[in-house]
């Protein structure tokens, strides 16, 4: 669904006048004829930007894998409250109906994209299409996500903290199990200050007041009533989440990677506890650098230096936890089912995403940068295709258990080169249209001179996406082929070391079967010294 | 629980920043005038903790009459507070002062209706256990629905206290 938004909009970049029947079925203002209108263009954009956002990268990892395999890592029979669980699920997907309604309705969905600033998001419906019904079905969309994931994480700290088996320590907690348990803690805090600054959104548009919208504004030739408001505060609520949501969506990644790092490379994790610390200290600091996001928005210079050099300390954990997952590798007997190359690819993608991030967090860098292609560039490198990286190495190393049935290989290691070099071809190109000042949300380019040596690129760029976005049919036929014809999966077809390997696959409906399993030992013991085989069970006596 | 109160917290963080940041960058603030139900309506809540806090004594001595008894009041008396707000938000109608008319007064009706919104989230808990109020005092089972219930309903009040103040200092 996302996915097929960025190929719309792929299209639309190189070919602002292309004919796409299908859309005018959707909309018949938005694509008269077929052909997107710019204001169709922002809609999709947004839309994309939010259903990735939201519903992918925030779900998946963590109310998806998390769900499923918090409980059995830890030896419970289920999550602490199956029903707030329940619950949960349900409220999202309301949610997800919401936003999508926004597509049905006659002037189709918001154009303020993922981020909603006002004024364009709070004056309503003279300010441009969708600003009217769909701006607040999208606020409404969102609030109602807010609820159900505060709803989810409090299930997950209450798990985590009150249902780890008889001997399951802290520090005997799988990385995964860490990460969940931290992004739970993150998505409670974030996703509140979201609530509240959609509630003031929301009462701007319809009941008049002037949180956000400052006084004297003229949109449409039409003076609006509101007086005094500040743009600026919806922007501070805004990243005072935004930040740590982007470290929601990734954490889960790490920890899956952590993981499977270690299981492939047959040994321990490098620097158990550093990896903890690191990602409660990542954490900790996602809370204080929102404004790494307003540099141009307008700051006084010593506050903007504070936030750089607190964005700049989150390098410092990044790095830690870069060090060692490559100090985890090195010298391992290496293993490379299509997981491991998922998790490689995750690490490479994290540094190449990191290090631009550094450069962004320069304020007089971040003056010419900032909305441009390079800012694009940055957080789809890591934001987007690493964590989207994370959950497919989860579903690669998980689905054995999920299922019963082993994934194809041949299947994956063709949709993992694809997708790795695809993403690449994408995104490495989106850093040097930012470099010549290529600003993003653009709909059509063709307008401007200094943008016209460069189309050559975004053709490139669409290609590379219409490729990738292909490749991810086979990984789709994959997935189904495999659940029915997949070859059967043993109990720990990987020879890892956690509780979930230590049931049947697929697990009966309580986990462990009445079995209360009790934990002896870390989570990383591979390759011990004088073990019988080169990985000692959790549950393992010796 | 404790991390649901962090996430209430929160959100009423936010809601303060926003309102300080509000009142300080712009001239068109202007205070309401506090309606005087407010303090008849704040009595009430602190007298339903005492009595949630009696209903706790009563339960702990084994006195299951009195433990169901106080735990009437304590509901009768969130009611009333609900009601006396609605009363608030009418007296301050009659003035003429809607949400929108001042960002003070759309701070005023935002912040009570976001904590009567999670008071009736307590007075939800505390009907649970006036339906359960034989069962729990008989059993040692749901004993901790009543520390929960009674952990929030104090911390709504807390709540409140700061609410009424932060509407009420000019700064
Ligand atoms: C060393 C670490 C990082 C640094 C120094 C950094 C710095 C920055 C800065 C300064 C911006 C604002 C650029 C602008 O708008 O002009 C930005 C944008 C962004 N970053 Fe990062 N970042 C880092 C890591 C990450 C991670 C780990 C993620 C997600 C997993 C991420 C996701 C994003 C997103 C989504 C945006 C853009 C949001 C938008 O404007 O739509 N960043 N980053
Ligand atoms: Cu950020």
């Amino acid at each position: 669904m996302g996915l097929l938004l960025s190929i719309l909009i792929r299209i639309h970049l190189i070919a602002p006048q292309a004919k796409i029947p299908l859309l005018e079925l959707l909309s018949h203002t938005g694509a008269p004829g077929g052909v997107m209108s710019p204001e169709y263009y922002l809609s999709l954009l947004t839309m994309h930007g939010t259903i990735m956002v939201f519903f992918v990268l925030t779900t998946a990892p963590q109310s998806g894998f998390g769900n499923y395999f918090l409980p059995i890592q830890i030896g419970a029979e289920d999550m602490a409250f199956p029903r707030l669980n329940m619950l949960s699920f349900w409220v999202t997907l309301a949610g997800l109906v919401v936003l999508l309604a926004a597509f049905f309705i006659p002037d189709g969905p918001p154009i303020s994209g993922w981020t909603a600033y006002p004024p364009l998001s709070a004056v309503g419906g003279a300010s441009g299409p969708g600003e009217a019904v769909g701006q607040n079905l999208w606020i409404i969309s969102i609030a109602i996500f807010c609820l159900a994931s505060m709803l989810g994480a409090l299930n997950f700290i209450a798990t985590t903290l009150d249902l780890r088996a008889r001997g399951l320590s802290l520090g005997r907690l799988p990385l995964t199990c860490w990460a969940w348990f931290i992004t739970a803690i993150l998505a409670l805090l974030s996703f509140a200050v979201l609530l509240a600054a959609g509630a003031l959104l929301l009462l701007d548009r319809v009941g008049g007041t002037s949180f956000f919208v400052p006084g004297g504004l003229i949109v449409s030739d039409k003076i609006i009533h509101h007086s005094g408001g500040s743009p600026l505060l919806w922007q501070h609520l805004f990243w005072f989440f935004g930040h740590p949501e982007v470290y929601i969506a990734i954490l889960p990644g790490m920890g899956v990677t952590s993981h499977i790092l270690s299981t492939f490379s047959r040994k321990p994790i490098f620097g158990y506890k550093a990896m903890v610390g690191a990602m409660a200290t990542i954490g900790c600091l996602g809370f204080v650098v929102w404004g790494h996001h307003m540099f141009v928005s307008g700051m006084s210079p010593y506050s903007a230096f504070a936030f750089s050099v607190l964005t700049m300390a989150i390098a410092v954990p990044s790095a830690i936890k870069t060090f060692n997952w490559l100090g985890t590798i090195v010298g391992g007997k290496l293993r490379f089912p299509t997981a491991m190359l998922f998790a490689l690819g995750f690490v490479s993608l994290f540094v190449t995403g990191g290090l631009s991030g550094i450069f962004l967090g320069q304020p007089p860098v971040d003056i010419y940068f900032h909305d441009t292609y390079f800012v694009l560039a940055h957080f789809h490198m890591i934001m987007g295709v690493a964590a989207i990286f994370g959950i497919f190495g989860g579903t690669y190393f998980w689905f054995p258990k999920m299922f019963g049935r082993m994934l194809n290989e041949t299947l994956g290691k063709i949709h993992f080169w694809v997708t790795f070099v695809g993403v690449y071809a994408i995104f490495m190109p989106m850093h040097f249209l930012g470099l010549e000042g290529h600003p993003r949300r653009y709909s059509e380019l063709s307008g401007f001179e200094f943008l016209k040596p460069l189309m050559g690129v975004h053709t490139f760029i669409s290609h590379a996406a219409f490729v990738t976005g292909a490749i991810q049919l086979v990984f789709i036929f994959n997935l189904f082929w495999s659940m029915f014809k997949g070859k059967k999966a043993a109990e720990n077809p990987w020879e890892a070391t956690t509780l979930e390997w230590t049931v049947p696959s697929p697990p009966p409906h309580d986990n462990f079967a009445g079995r209360h399993p009790v934990v002896l030992r870390g989570a990383y013991e591979f390759s011990v010294p004088g073990a019988a085989k080169d990985y000692v069970m959790q549950d393992s006596p010796k | 629980m404790g991390m649901a109160l962090a996430a209430i917290i929160m959100l009423f963080a936010a809601f303060t920043s926003a309102l300080v940041v509000r009142k300080g960058l712009s001239f068109d603030w202007v205070s309401i005038p506090m309606p005087r139900v407010l303090w008849l309506n704040t009595g009430l809540l602190l007298v339903s903790s005492l009595t949630l806090e009696l209903a706790r004594g009563a339960l702990g001595a084994h006195r299951r009459e009195a433990f169901a008894r106080w735990l009437y009041i304590t509901t009768a008396l969130g009611v009333a507070f609900i009601a006396g707000q609605l009363a608030a938000w009418r007296e301050l109608a009659a003035q003429g002062v809607y949400l929108a008319t001042n960002p003070s007064s759309s701070f005023f009706y935002l912040l009570t209706a976001a904590h009567g919104l999670h008071l009736l989230g307590g007075i939800g808990a505390l009907l649970y256990l006036v339906v359960r109020a034989r069962a729990i005092a008989w059993g040692e089972q749901r004993r901790v629905a009543v520390d929960v219930t009674a952990l929030y309903w104090h911390f709504m009040d807390g709540l409140w206290i700061y609410i009424l103040f932060l509407l009420m200092t000019r700064f």
